[in-house]
């Protein structure tokens, strides 16, 4: 167990305390017992640049499944530094903020905080695991916290739909992902990345490449959200708005992007990868921003706001794939588009964040977060204002904002695509650089109206909620934090360039560098009068016309109709499962014992009869055999005469009587099967089961056998003969097959020397296979509290009644 | 004797299944308990029957009967009387409150999931 | 329903403190000869059931005023110790340990923690017996 190990996991430990924490001191706010714990890291992590900066990894194990070649292992290097940065920077940021977004006394702060402490340590878990297996059970964990913490507000039926809806999509997706990680070991043979990275050749040649590619990317598409699997993220922000800021915006929706840059390396060198990750990228891009604007909530329109930027993101990495396969980084001219991706990432969690946080000041302050109703709180809220528009204005693209600079350079890339010669980019690379622009202008023109309609027009305080005022510094502190790094990294982008961006672009294309070298960075401002410079203007120009003239062109936006979207069709799409799964199971669980008992006598004849003829297992060997004697065959005959004559009885006592019987004669074949500690067991259980069958004998009414029809019986018969014939020829191959020999030798030889004991059947019970006495002991307790809860709960109940 | 015995077993598997299978609920656990000492039987048939002395060292035998089916039953034994048990008293209690011994009227309602 | 069981309430008398005699030995010979916890709780439980038999549960419940419930649970606490104190010598689970002493009068004798586990499976046995047999008496 190293530091890093306790590092990952201290958020999950951490949870453990919360409870008694928030017990403990009510008077203080838990969510303060929290934020050390995300800044520690931070700057725990922080430490590690030194190392990254040079292309250096940190590689810490620690045995899990050893056997199965599953190992705790964590490994540090560019990509996962700048992601571990991410969650436990933005983390320690939305603690802070939540301390005083979430009221103490309305909320449940302990099991907000849980929720969220194991996001962050299943977060931590995904972006730093070295192993596939470690990496996928991480991966579910952040999909299970999200629901949970989506759900939060449960007694809001939108929270649940959101919270049920993203937990089925993401879920879905993870499956996926583990049958992907499943075949991918079946081509390697490995679990750890690293190897299969260091395999990435073999992997592409293989006939079950293009599956595994799909099932990997379904994973990671659910997650971020990508088209057409974004129709959860939006649905998510009926979370408390400093969970939207976190998980669904700067942290795990961009595991995605996390698991699409780290699987780089392995699938790049497929043109099915560049297609899908790029196409599907700039269509999600697109529809994002195109449906951002037809929005009124605020967090709606940031919610597909962000599946726009994942979009553009991941569409940024499909492009920098294919740079794989121009040998060369020296000019870096296919390489930007992966260093946008990466700039764009650690921009979009800033810019994004901030603005999670000022909508979450706009519900907190007014009430409401709907436009229509929102209006001049420009002079209400002035510092809320400035925050918004650093925001929105990098989100847009305007300078001097770093959303700026990452935009110019995803314009850059995307013009190069279309000058690329591979997997036939050169006859559709063309449709890259025009969707990706005439979605930057459906980006400019939300943002617009995110800040505008709000900010400026005409003020309706008739329509909020409460007196509209400027938040408390608090919850301030967050936001403006994140705003200031908004402008530093638009004024100053090379101070991320060779400590962050680098390091994780080594991570994303390694076959690219030699050894020891690394990505040379530099982002500038000026380039000159370039096409990007001139898209960039066309942007703003076209995005402010289409804002004066919106009320003119929204009615496009009803053309569409509501019964074909994909929100309709996942809803339709449940339902009907739900109604079939409903119907198919009527069919067959219709609340009858007997049916079922059927079905499983049925199916063990079946079962048992078809292996046995399939693996041609009967044999009847009658040379070994035991001698018979003569009363051996009295007590045979006693028996079974007893067992058959129960099938008649007519009266309880009778079936109990001669249920004793035969109790009591498989205690004298005990004896005579030299099991002297059976023999005891089973005479005296017998006796004591006998007192139990007449105490209990009172309480049941005699039996009615005239209810049965000759058929029912016959159905019975026939389905008993079967079980009786099955069993029988089971016990005769069993005999008649000795395959191995009996293992019970260990125990002849090993009683006296290793446990002391000298009657062998003790001492496995009690020494040997003690485990097995344990649980046996602690089935019958629980059996005798169940008794004892079934008759002793009645009586209390019915004292009350009285 | 082991041919003897599977068919012993086969009958008491054959007369437990068809008890169980009917709807009186005495009688299904009358068919529980049968099941019960024809599994332990069989358990004890597989392991070879009478090869040699009981499963005691003091014995000073050469060959010992296998002791590791007689450690199951032993476990089996027990928990088949907690299980009856059990089962005796949820039948007798189900019909106290329910007035019905018989299976068929035994049955959830409809919506009742 | 009134009976005159003088003779059963007598022979119980004797008989009841012979059977867990024998009981009591059954469980210390276990590790030797047929016999252990099983054995020895069912062994003394059908003692007291036989007590039950003679005597009516109210006589029983004042000559043995024992919940059986938390016999269940001392029973337990007993054969989860035993195992749990391996951890603590750092052995896996459930290691037992045995020893032989000479003991003045009595020689050899030997001393086995998989002794004190088998007593928690005694106990668990007699509490469970009970406990059903005992509840399924008082209901009405």
């Amino acid at each position: 167990m190293s530091l890093l190990h306790l590092a990952v996991l201290s958020p999950l430990l951490l949870a453990l305390l919360i409870p008694f924490l928030h017990k403990h001191f009510r008077n203080i706010h838990t969510g303060w017992f929290l934020l050390p714990l995300p800044a520690v890291l931070f700057g725990y992590f922080l430490q590690f640049i030194s190392v990254t900066r040079h292309g250096d990894t940190v590689m810490e194990s620690l045995p899990w499944i050893s056997s199965l070649g599953i190992d705790f292992s964590l490994k540090i290097d560019g990509l996962g530094l700048l992601f571990a940065l991410l969650i436990t920077g933005i983390g320690a940021l939305v603690v802070l903020y939540s301390i005083y977004y979430l009221s103490p006394e309305k909320e449940k702060l302990n099991t907000f905080y849980i929720y969220l402490l194991l996001f962050m340590g299943a977060m931590l878990g995904v972006v730093l695991s070295d192993n596939l297996i470690v990496l996928y059970s991480f991966w579910e964990l952040t999909s299970f916290s999200s629901f949970l913490l989506i759900g939060y507000w449960n007694h809001k039926e939108r929270s649940r739909y959101g919270a049920q809806k993203s937990m089925l999509i993401t879920v879905f997706g993870g499956l996926s992902m583990l049958g992907g990680i499943l075949l991918l070991y079946i081509i390697t043979g490995t679990f750890s990345i690293s190897e299969t990275i260091a395999m990435s050749n073999e992997v592409v040649n293989h006939p079950l490449f293009t599956a595994t590619l799909i099932l990997f990317l379904l994973g990671a598409f659910t997650k971020s959200a990508q088209f057409p699997f974004h129709i959860w993220l939006p649905d998510a922000m009926e979370a408390p708005t400093p969970v939207s800021a976190y998980l669904h915006s700067a942290t795990m929706v961009k595991a995605g992007i996390y698991l699409v840059a780290r699987m780089t390396p392995v699938f790049a060198h497929s043109g099915t990868w560049v297609w899908l990750v790029a196409g599907i990228g700039v269509i999600t891009l697109f529809w994002g921003s195109f449906s951002a604007v037809k929005q009124t909530d605020l967090k709606a329109i940031l919610a597909f706001s962000t599946v726009s930027q994942l979009g553009m993101i991941m569409s940024l990495l499909g492009i920098g794939a294919a740079a794989l396969h121009y040998g060369t980084i020296k000019d870096g001219y296919y390489i930007v588009a992966v260093t946008a991706a990466v700039f764009h990432l650690i921009n979009h969690a800033t810019f994004k964040g901030s603005l999670f946080m000022v909508t979450g000041i706009i519900d907190h302050e007014t009430g409401t977060r709907d436009i229509r109703k929102l209006g001049g709180l420009m002079n209400f809220m002035p510092i809320t204002f400035t925050l918004a528009i650093i925001g929105t204005f990098s989100m847009a693209g305007v300078p001097p904002f770093n959303g700026f600079l990452s935009k110019e350079m995803f314009f850059t890339g995307m013009l190069r695509v279309a000058e690329m010669d591979i997997f036939s980019l050169e006859t559709w690379g063309i449709l890259f650089p025009v969707i990706a622009w005439s979605a930057s202008v459906f980006t400019f023109l939300y943002s617009m109206i995110y800040v505008f309609k709000t900010f400026t027009g005409k003020y309706q305080p008739e329509k909020l909620e409460k007196k509209p005022h400027e938040a408390p510094i608090g919850m301030l502190v967050s936001p403006v934090i994140l705003a200031s790094l908004v402008i530093i990294f638009g004024i100053f982008p090379n101070v991320l360039s060779h400590n962050i961006i680098s390091p994780a672009m080594g991570s994303i294309l390694p076959s690219l560098l030699a050894d020891g070298e690394s990505f040379d960075v530099h982002i500038s401002h000026w380039h000159g009068f370039s096409p990007e410079l001139f898209m960039t203007l066309g942007v703003i120009v076209l995005g402010l016309l289409l804002f004066k003239t919106l009320s003119k062109w929204t009615g496009i936006y009803r053309i569409f109709p509501e019964r074909l979207s994909l929100n309709h069709l996942y809803d339709g799409g449940l339902e009907m499962i739900e109604v079939a799964s409903r119907n198919i199971t009527k069919t067959y669980m219709n609340g009858f014992i007997r049916t079922y008992l059927v079905y499983i006598f049925s199916f063990l004849i079946f079962i048992l009869a078809t292996t046995m003829i399939y693996k041609d297992a009967f044999k009847l060997d009658f040379s070994n055999v035991a001698p018979i004697r003569f009363f051996e065959v009295v007590l045979v005959l006693i028996m079974a005469v007893s067992a058959i004559t129960i099938l008649f009885a007519k009266s309880r006592l009778t079936s109990i009587i001669l249920l004793g019987a035969v109790g009591y004669t498989v205690a004298l074949f005990f004896v005579i099967f030299r099991a002297p500690d059976l023999a005891l067991t089973q005479l005296v259980i017998e006796t004591v089961s006998v007192a139990l069958f007449l105490l209990a004998f009172y309480h049941l009414p005699q039996i009615r056998r005239n209810e049965e029809r000759i058929r029912f019986k016959l159905t019975n018969a026939l389905i008993s003969i079967g079980v009786g014939a099955i069993v029988t020829l089971i016990a005769l191959s069993s005999h008649s097959n000795k395959m191995f020999d009996s293992i019970s030798q260990y125990y002849v030889e090993n009683t006296y020397k290793k446990a002391g004991g000298e009657n062998m059947v003790n001492v496995i019970l009690v020494d040997f296979r003690g485990f097995d006495t344990m649980f046996e002991i602690t089935v019958l307790g629980i059996a005798a509290l169940g008794i004892f809860a079934m008759i002793k709960l009645r009586m209390t109940r019915g004292k009350e009644q009285e | 004797m082991e041919i003897l015995m599977a068919i012993l077993i086969g009958i008491l598997f054959m007369t437990a299944t068809y008890l169980m299978l009917s709807k009186s609920l005495l009688r299904i656990i009358i068919g529980t308990g049968l099941l019960s000492h024809g599994a332990h039987l069989l358990l004890l048939t597989m392991g070879s029957l009478k090869r040699g002395a009981a499963p005691l060292l003091g014995e000073h035998a050469e060959a010992y009967v296998d002791p590791l089916p007689q450690a199951l039953i032993l476990t089996a034994i027990v928990i088949s009387f907690g299980v009856t048990a059990f089962f005796l008293v949820l039948a007798y209690r189900a019909y106290q409150e329910l007035g019905t011994d018989n299976m068929d009227r035994l049955r959830g309602k409809e919506g009742h999931e | 329903m009134k009976t005159n069981d003088v003779i059963l309430q007598t022979v119980t008398k004797f008989t009841l403190f012979v059977i867990i005699l024998f009981s009591i030995h059954l469980f210390f010979a276990g590790h030797y000869y047929p016999g252990g916890g099983f054995i020895g709780g069912l062994m003394t439980s059908g003692a007291i059931v036989l007590l039950l038999l003679a005597f009516d549960i109210k006589t029983v419940k004042a000559i043995l005023p024992i919940d059986y419930i938390k016999v269940i649970a001392i029973g337990l606490l007993f054969s989860i110790g035993t195992g749990a104190g391996a951890l603590i010598l750092d052995m896996p689970f459930l290691t037992h340990a045995f020893t032989y002493v000479d003991l003045p009068l009595l020689g050899k004798t030997s001393l086995h923690t998989a002794v004190l586990f088998d007593t928690g499976v005694f106990l668990v046995v007699i509490g469970v017996t009970m406990t059903i047999i005992q509840t399924i008496g008082e209901s009405e």
